[in-house]
């Protein structure tokens, strides 16, 4: 069934297919109608969850991780302030091995209040232990969302499927709204190996001594790293049922590019538009899009850009004090390897500053004009 | 008192033993922050009207009902005094712990 949706539905409509069964939410700019739309599912029974309104998003996540540890198939969402006001329950949903998937809209950290996009709220979540999708489609949303309860729930890890403010949050497109039965057949009910249960009561996250603790990390790690295998299998799974295969990065004219851009979220697929002008003029321009951030997709980044002649990582975020975070990610993953791709880091469209096609040619000269790099940022589009 | 659950230190050999979650790890049997204490909870149950409020109250599950009446595990009881304020014929009082 196709459907015209915008971001924030495609959302609650991937939630739905994947059968949520706990939704605990709190509403904020721009994320609100994800949480509209499913309080209504829910209200219309076309979605048999039970909505717990909460009090605040600290709140949202506490609820999801409990719903979680009881056993339930758990959603919610949220964006910026709300995010990092879940900053500590993040850690604890990982840590706590409760495979809660979470929308989240990236929306610029205030002050300045802003409510347009960029990433600094949900890459300053790097370190939390949740795997991280960014998407550049409403329809990738959804898709991403089905996926995600499948991925989270095989390794016990949460995710977070994160979509930009307003670009793709507000932004109306054709949406192929999967079957509810093909769904539940790719899909089965949530059944983890340990629950809280009255007939078999545990403590779930007491006081964990150094004797312990180490080893539960460790364990966290390494079922982290079976993460881009399974998204790889799962992906592949997907794409067998409904025609449309998500991995872990979107290549795009990279086989005989001289320049190669990376990319995330609608700022990717800006990209791709701004890579068919710049061959039309005769440059040899390509794309990679980044669409899982943790785990990094350290093989298939490597694969793909130690072939290229130049590379121009483009952020929409910045580590103050060092450089865009995705030119850190793809600088530690090639280097010390057998190659010399010279990488070049670009900050622009902060703060919902439009990123356009013409951006990414100014980019494309910028880079073809120096052999090497000569500072770890260029700033795109700052007024001086 | 009920009989005491038997108190042995779990150790796990192998991070391939330990559970996917912190859980259940028994940490608490033999860590009893009762020894935190500065002052304690007495009750004098002549005074005691059996309402439970103490009970409910306390927040480290440190008073149990025997025989109808409240008896403070001494054992996880950190001496907060929520029990003393709450008790409404103040027949806890507050004592200081000599070590």
């Amino acid at each position: 069934m196709k459907k015209v949706i915008m971001g924030n539905h495609a959302l609650s409509w991937g939630a739905q297919l994947g059968r949520a069964q706990v939704i605990a939410a709190y509403p904020i700019t721009p994320q609100t109608q994800v949480v509209e739309l499913l309080s209504e599912m829910c209200a219309n029974k076309t979605l048999d969850a039970k909505f717990i309104k909460v009090e605040s998003e600290h709140s949202a996540m506490a609820a999801c991780i409990a719903a979680s540890i009881a056993g339930a198939r758990t959603f919610t969402a949220t964006s910026s302030q709300g995010l990092t006001l879940m900053h500590e329950l993040l850690h604890w949903a990982s840590g706590g091995r409760n495979p809660v998937v979470m929308g989240n809209i990236n929306r610029a950290m205030a002050p300045g209040w802003s409510i347009w996009t960029d990433q600094n709220d949900s890459l300053s979540q790097r370190d939390t232990g949740w795997i991280q999708f960014y998407c550049s489609s409403n329809q990738e949303v959804v898709d991403t969302v089905i996926q995600a309860f499948r991925v989270s729930e095989a390794v016990m890890i949460p995710s977070m499927v994160i979509l930009d403010a307003f670009a793709l949050s507000h932004t109306y497109e054709v949406v192929d709204i999967p079957d509810q039965e093909k769904v539940d057949a790719f899909l089965p009910p949530f059944n983890p190996p340990i629950r809280l249960t009255p007939t078999a009561p545990h403590a779930f996250g007491g006081l964990t001594s150094p004797e312990h603790y180490f080893e539960l990390r460790y364990k966290l790690q390494k079922d982290m790293e079976k993460v881009p295998d399974l998204v790889e299998q799962t992906g592949r799974e997907y794409e067998k049922m409904f025609g449309r295969y998500l991995g872990q990065v979107e290549d795009y004219r990279c086989e005989d590019a001289e320049l190669i851009f990376v990319t995330s979220g609608t700022a990717g697929y800006t990209a791709r538009v701004g890579v068919d002008q710049l061959r039309q003029e005769g440059v040899k321009a390509g794309n990679l899009r980044i669409k899982m951030f943790r785990p990094f997709p350290f093989a298939k980044v490597r694969e793909i850009l130690t072939k290229a002649g130049k590379v121009a990582v483009v952020d929409r975020n910045i580590s103050y004090g060092h450089h865009g975070v995705f030119y850190q990610e793809v600088k530690s993953a090639l280097y010390g390897r057998d190659h010399n791709v010279p990488l070049f880091g670009y900050i622009t469209g902060l703060g919902g500053r439009d990123i356009t096609p013409e951006i990414y040619k100014e980019i494309a000269q910028l880079t073809l004009a120096k052999d090497k790099p000569e500072e770890d940022i260029t700033w795109i589009g700052v007024k001086r | 008192m009920k009989p005491k659950k038997k108190v042995e230190k779990i150790v796990f050999q192998s991070e391939k033993d330990v559970p996917l979650m912190p859980m259940s790890l028994g940490s608490m049997l033999y860590n009893k922050t009762g020894s935190w204490r500065n002052i304690r909870p007495e009750i004098d149950l002549a005074g005691c009207i059996q309402c439970g409020i103490c009970w409910k109250f306390c927040p480290d599950i440190s008073i149990e009902i025997e025989n109808e009446f409240p008896v403070v595990n001494y054992d996880y009881c950190k001496g907060c005094g929520i029990c003393a304020e709450e008790c409404p014929t103040k027949c806890i009082a507050m004592v200081e712990e000599r070590k």
